[in-house]
């Protein structure tokens, strides 16, 4: 087995050689091989990381930096090439290969009747270049480069479909708003610059502590350095992870191919903002003011975005909302010191959001790509795949578990472990925390609700659409390419209307299908290529959480983060304090014994239980008559 | 005749884009093919002897006669209202360059030597230092061009030819960068301080402004042009932020710039040869007849807007992290016009590449062909290599730019 040191290299270079063949060489060497070439280097980025990652969680290696080439040196201003790793940069490779490889795989069938697919492939590589280029980053430099190149492969996929103009508009929408939170990035890294006279992560950490207090001039006013610093870098961080106020452009990157939704909208892309919090977490550590800012925005955030997914009807929205949602449960974990359960939410959200988004995925794919929810309907007969394994996403995103002999899927164990560190802060007397612990709790509630309204929506129920429905989508498709992907909710509905009336009986066609010459548009389940990443996700989703729970918040966690998070030991709570041992690496967020996670993780399942009586609930009064519904839905009541 | 860090880049730069100019003119120019390369030429020697002047006579002599050839190209070669343009272009630099003569008169009485180097030595009663400065902040200005006398630019770059384009925007702009560093910082530095509030504020009115400008234009390369006056407010301000990471980023800017803008206007021009118009409402979805172009016009697209990995974001994120220290405000404001870039950028790309293809004249246009890689290629392989290796730059110019900061730190005291 090579040396660490090269493995990490062929991780990260590999997408970007896979990316230039693909996109330069793309037509000439055709779809299939640029198709392979690509998936094939994010196969193998996937299986080395998993390789590092276990090696990491075996003591195998020492957090070491490669350095490649310098970037910018003028003076003090030092930027290297490199790859910084550590704890937390292993957690991100296998968050980014595995998804990005998965979603390559999964667009194999997914995209197979587009006619751009080199461009397609080579994106995604990029994109994935571009993540790995940013979780690796030892300066703030190839931060920023790699925080902006996401954001140009996000703009290209968006707007993947060029001749929507809607699409257009959502990756302009994307990039602008993207750039508003780098603005205060790059002001950010400019007042650590001049305040620390490095951007190196490793010569600014150790000297926080002595600088935090000092005073610093800006726009005219005084400020405590630390919390203007973190502060400015936090902006960044909620443009890049749709934080309120700069949310806004999340729910229009579903104009996007869906696998693209699932990669960068859901399990990474969006999660850099945390993941540089936690990484900054030594600054952050001595920021209290903008420790709170970040646990009120990530609240509100996580609250406002659950809020609006309950009244979404377009499947790729509510799942978008529900993103934003969950990095708002990540940032107030953050927020309130307990980076691990952050790191550990972002882990776990990343396989069952993307199964999630590929699951809705795979239901647009069978249903001619119709993403309106009231379209659906009864579906289970037609996807048992899919079902499957999106009911595995629904209840790992809404936690389910049993609180006392510590058993559930993957969400179950990172969510409670980020109300757990709320409440915990609260208990010490952080009323930001409290703030945080009661929105955690509440949104829990909400979050079961809005899945499983999705998930009974779309399998359950009677059929709200018809045969003909999908054969006009087809039609549609041929004649728009691929451009057809979304279509605005209102105007889906309302032309479907027309088209519901002469239709006699909509519910039989969900169990007898249609024998009648209609067989290309029934829904259909997806090809394996499809398939197969679903599952995989899936198992992830059952089991991550179980898997890893000791490393990233449990017992272990010392030895697993090993100094890259870094938790100022006056945040405990005191007893906590006590029994942390070593300040350096002890973590409130933990959920040390059965004992404490219990209280909590009560409080969240008792939200989560009844969700599915709630979702019934909630579509039922949600059919009103005299609303933009399809008028199907009377009959549907009726029987 | 000499050079130093400072203009050897510049030198390089006019050599190196004059030949992919002469390209490009290839089927665009069609009447007085040889006084329209004698013109070429001329101002090619014309503007390297302005980078290697050792004399500031010699200096204004090739500053003055610089003018002469590039009134000529806009004047005869150029668009419909190319007399206009011309007339504009040259009345507003010449008012800027006969003010910068009589200062250089009084300073050759006062210093008694025309060398630069000596110039540099001698040092300047403060309270002339401020008339001198203006005198030759009235010409750079006019050259750069800074907010408010940049509006001969968009109408010189709408008129001249494409390789005019490209020479104006590429080259003759950094004159005035390249004057600001020779001489208005290292000859009138306590002047240089005093003014520096008003250079910011003029510097960051030329960012947003210009910006928002930009966003409203309906014709290509008055888009273009606007989006220079923007780029060169980066570069003003990091000249005179007076710390090494402003002054190179500055100078880094310009040399960032000419690639990058001389690459747009050239992708203009693409379009121009086929089309012969400019209006952004004319084009729409060339994307699906000319991919290539489509990812050419991308790149430059995304090196105009400061992507990191382009050329174009080391420049920028130096001068603000340079006039961060100067002043806050500044940088914030400036921050801001990054935002703006990708505004204007991403939507002129947006409505000329992107949708489908509406208009039916553009049913048969082609592709690059083989003579306009040629041009780009070295274009390309130059934003992505000076996008990740800016330090190539950065060794050259290191020595001067210490030297030019310590200098001027030394004499305002600083």
């Amino acid at each position: 087995m090579p040396a660490a040191e090269t493995l990490v290299s062929i991780i990260l270079f590999g997408p970007l050689i896979g990316a230039v063949v693909a996109g330069l060489f793309g037509r000439k060497i055709g779809n299939v091989p640029s198709q392979a070439v690509t998936t094939g280097f994010l196969f193998l980025s996937a299986i080395l990381s998993w390789v590092v990652f276990l090696q990491w969680m075996g003591g195998a290696i020492e957090p070491f930096v490669v350095t490649y080439a310098p970037f910018i040196t003028v003076g003090d201003f030092q930027s290297h090439w490199a790859f910084r790793f550590d704890a937390l940069s292993a957690v991100m490779l296998v968050v980014v290969t595995s998804v990005s490889s998965l979603v390559h795989l999964y667009s194999w069938g997914y995209m197979a009747e587009d006619p751009h697919k080199p461009r397609f492939f080579a994106y995604l590589s990029l994109f994935t270049f571009a993540m790995l280029a940013l979780i690796s980053a030892a300066d703030f430099m190839q931060l920023f480069f790699g925080w902006e190149g996401v954001g140009l492969a996000s703009y290209l996929l968006i707007g993947f479909w060029y001749k929507k103009p809607t699409a257009n508009a959502a990756a302009i929408k994307a990039f602008v708003v993207n750039r508003v939170g780098d603005f205060g990035f790059a002001l950010g890294i400019m007042t650590v610059f001049w305040a620390f006279g490095t951007i190196q992560f490793a010569e600014i950490f150790p000297a926080v502590a002595a600088n935090a207090d000092r005073a610093w001039e800006f726009a005219g006013h005084s400020w405590r350095l630390m919390d203007l610093a973190c502060a400015l870098l936090f902006v960044g961080a909620m443009g890049k992870s749709a934080q309120f106020f700069l949310h806004t452009w999340l729910p229009d990157a579903m104009e996007g191919p869906t696998p693209v939704s699932a990669l960068i909208h859901a399990a990474t892309m969006v999660t850099a903002g945390v993941y540089m919090v936690c990484l900054l977490s030594p600054m952050f550590e001595y920021a209290p003011v903008a420790k709170h800012i970040v646990t009120v925005v990530g609240a509100v955030t996580a609250l406002f975005a659950a809020t609006v997914g309950l009244t979404q009807n377009d499947i790729k929205r509510v799942i978008a909302y529900s993103t934003c949602s969950q990095l708002g449960y990540m940032f107030f974990a953050a927020g309130v010191g307990a980076y691990q359960a952050a790191m550990f939410h972002l882990f776990t959200h990343a396989f069952f959001k993307a199964l999630l988004f590929l699951g809705a995925g795979s239901v647009i794919h069978g249903m001619a790509h119709e993403q309106d929810m009231r379209r659906y309907g009864a579906l289970m007969p037609y996807m048992k795949w899919t079902f499957a394994v999106m009911t595995v996403g629904t209840i790992a995103i809404t936690g389910l578990g049993i609180p006392f002999i510590d058993l559930g899927f993957a969400g179950f164990y990172s969510k409670d472990a980020i109300i757990h560190a709320a409440w915990e802060a609260a208990q010490a007397g952080d009323s930001f925390g409290y703030f945080a612990f009661v929105i955690g709790i509440l949104v829990a509630g909400l979050t079961a609700f809005y899945s499983w309204r999705v998930a009974f929506f779309t399998f359950n129920g009677h059929a709200r659409w018809t045969p003909e429905d999908l054969e006009h989508h087809w039609h549609n498709r041929d004649h728009h390419d691929a451009a057809h992907g979304a279509h605005s909710d209102h105007a889906s509905a309302a032309q479907h209307e027309t088209h519901d009336e002469p239709l006699a009986e909509p519910a039989d066609h969900g169990h007898h299908g249609h024998g009648h010459g209609h067989h290309d548009h029934k829904p259909h389940e997806s090809p394996w290529s499809m398939r197969i990443p679903l599952i995989v996700l899936a198992v992830g989703a059952i089991g991550a959480g179980f898997a890893f729970h000791h490393q990233f918040i449990g017992d272990e966690k010392a030895e697993f983060w090993r100094g890259a998070i870094y938790n100022a030991p006056a945040h405990h709570a005191p007893a906590e304090a006590v029994a942390a041992g070593p300040a350096h690496d002890a973590a409130p967020a933990a959920a040390h014994a059965p004992e404490a996670v219990g209280a909590p993780s009560h409080a969240a399942q008792a939200a989560a239980g009844p969700a599915p009586e709630h979702a019934e609930e909630g579509a039922d009064t949600t059919r009103r008559p005299g609303s933009s519904w399809p008028r199907c839905w009377p009959r549907c009541l009726a029987c | 005749m000499g050079v130093d860090g400072i203009s050897v880049l510049f030198v390089l730069l006019t050599a190196f884009l004059m030949p992919l100019c002469i390209a490009a003119s290839w089927r665009s120019i069609e009447n007085r093919v040889p006084e329209y390369m004698i013109a070429f030429l001329v101002l090619e020697t014309l503007v390297i002897g302005v980078f290697c002047a050792l004399d500031i006579v010699l200096f204004y002599v090739f500053f003055e006669f610089g003018l002469v050839p590039m009134f000529l190209i806009i004047g005869i070669w150029g668009g419909a209202r190319r007399v206009y343009a011309a007339f504009k272009f040259f009345l507003y630099t010449l008012l800027g360059s006969v003010l910068m003569l009589a200062a250089i008169l009084a300073m050759i009485g006062v210093a008694g030597t025309s060398s630069i180097p000596e110039l540099m030595a001698y040092k300047f009663d403060p309270n002339l230092q401020t008339w001198l400065w203006l005198a030759f902040f009235a010409s750079f200005a006019v050259k750069m061009p800074m907010w408010p006398v940049h509006t001969w630019l968009p109408d010189a770059h709408v008129e001249a030819p494409t390789a005019g384009s490209v020479i104006l925007a590429g080259i003759l702009l950094k004159m005035g960068g390249y004057g600001f560093m020779r001489f208005s910082l290292p000859m009138f530095p306590n002047a240089s301080e005093m003014f520096t509030p008003l250079v910011f504020a003029l510097s960051v009115i030329a960012v947003v402004y210009t910006s928002l400008v930009a966003f409203r234009q309906t014709d290509i390369k008055k888009l273009i042009a606007y989006s220079s006056v923007a780029h060169m407010g980066f570069v003003t301000m990091g000249i005179f932020s007076g710390n090494a990471a402003g002054e190179q980023g500055a100078l880094f800017q310009m040399i960032s710039h000419g690639v990058i803008s001389g690459a747009l206007f050239l992708c203009v021009g693409v379009v121009y040869d086929r089309m012969h118009t400019r209006e952004i409402a004319f084009y729409g979805g060339l994307v699906n007849r000319m991919p290539w172009y489509a990812a050419v016009f991308m790149l430059f697209t995304m090196g105009n807007v400061g992507l990191p990995g382009t050329s174009g974001f080391v420049g920028e994120i130096l001068t603000m992290t340079g006039v961060y220290q100067a002043s806050t405000w500044t940088a914030i404001v400036a921050a801001t016009g990054v935002i703006l870039s990708a505004v204007y950028a991403l939507t002129l790309y947006r409505r000329v590449i992107f949708g489908e293809l509406a208009n039916p004249k553009l049913a048969a246009i082609e592709d690059l062909d083989w003579r306009e890689w040629v041009i780009f290629l070295p274009l390309i392989v130059s934003t992505l290599y000076l996008g990740v290796q800016p330090n190539s730059v950065f060794n050259v110019t290191a020595a001067s730019v210490d030297q030019l900061v310590s200098v001027y730190r030394a004499a305002v005291g600083g």
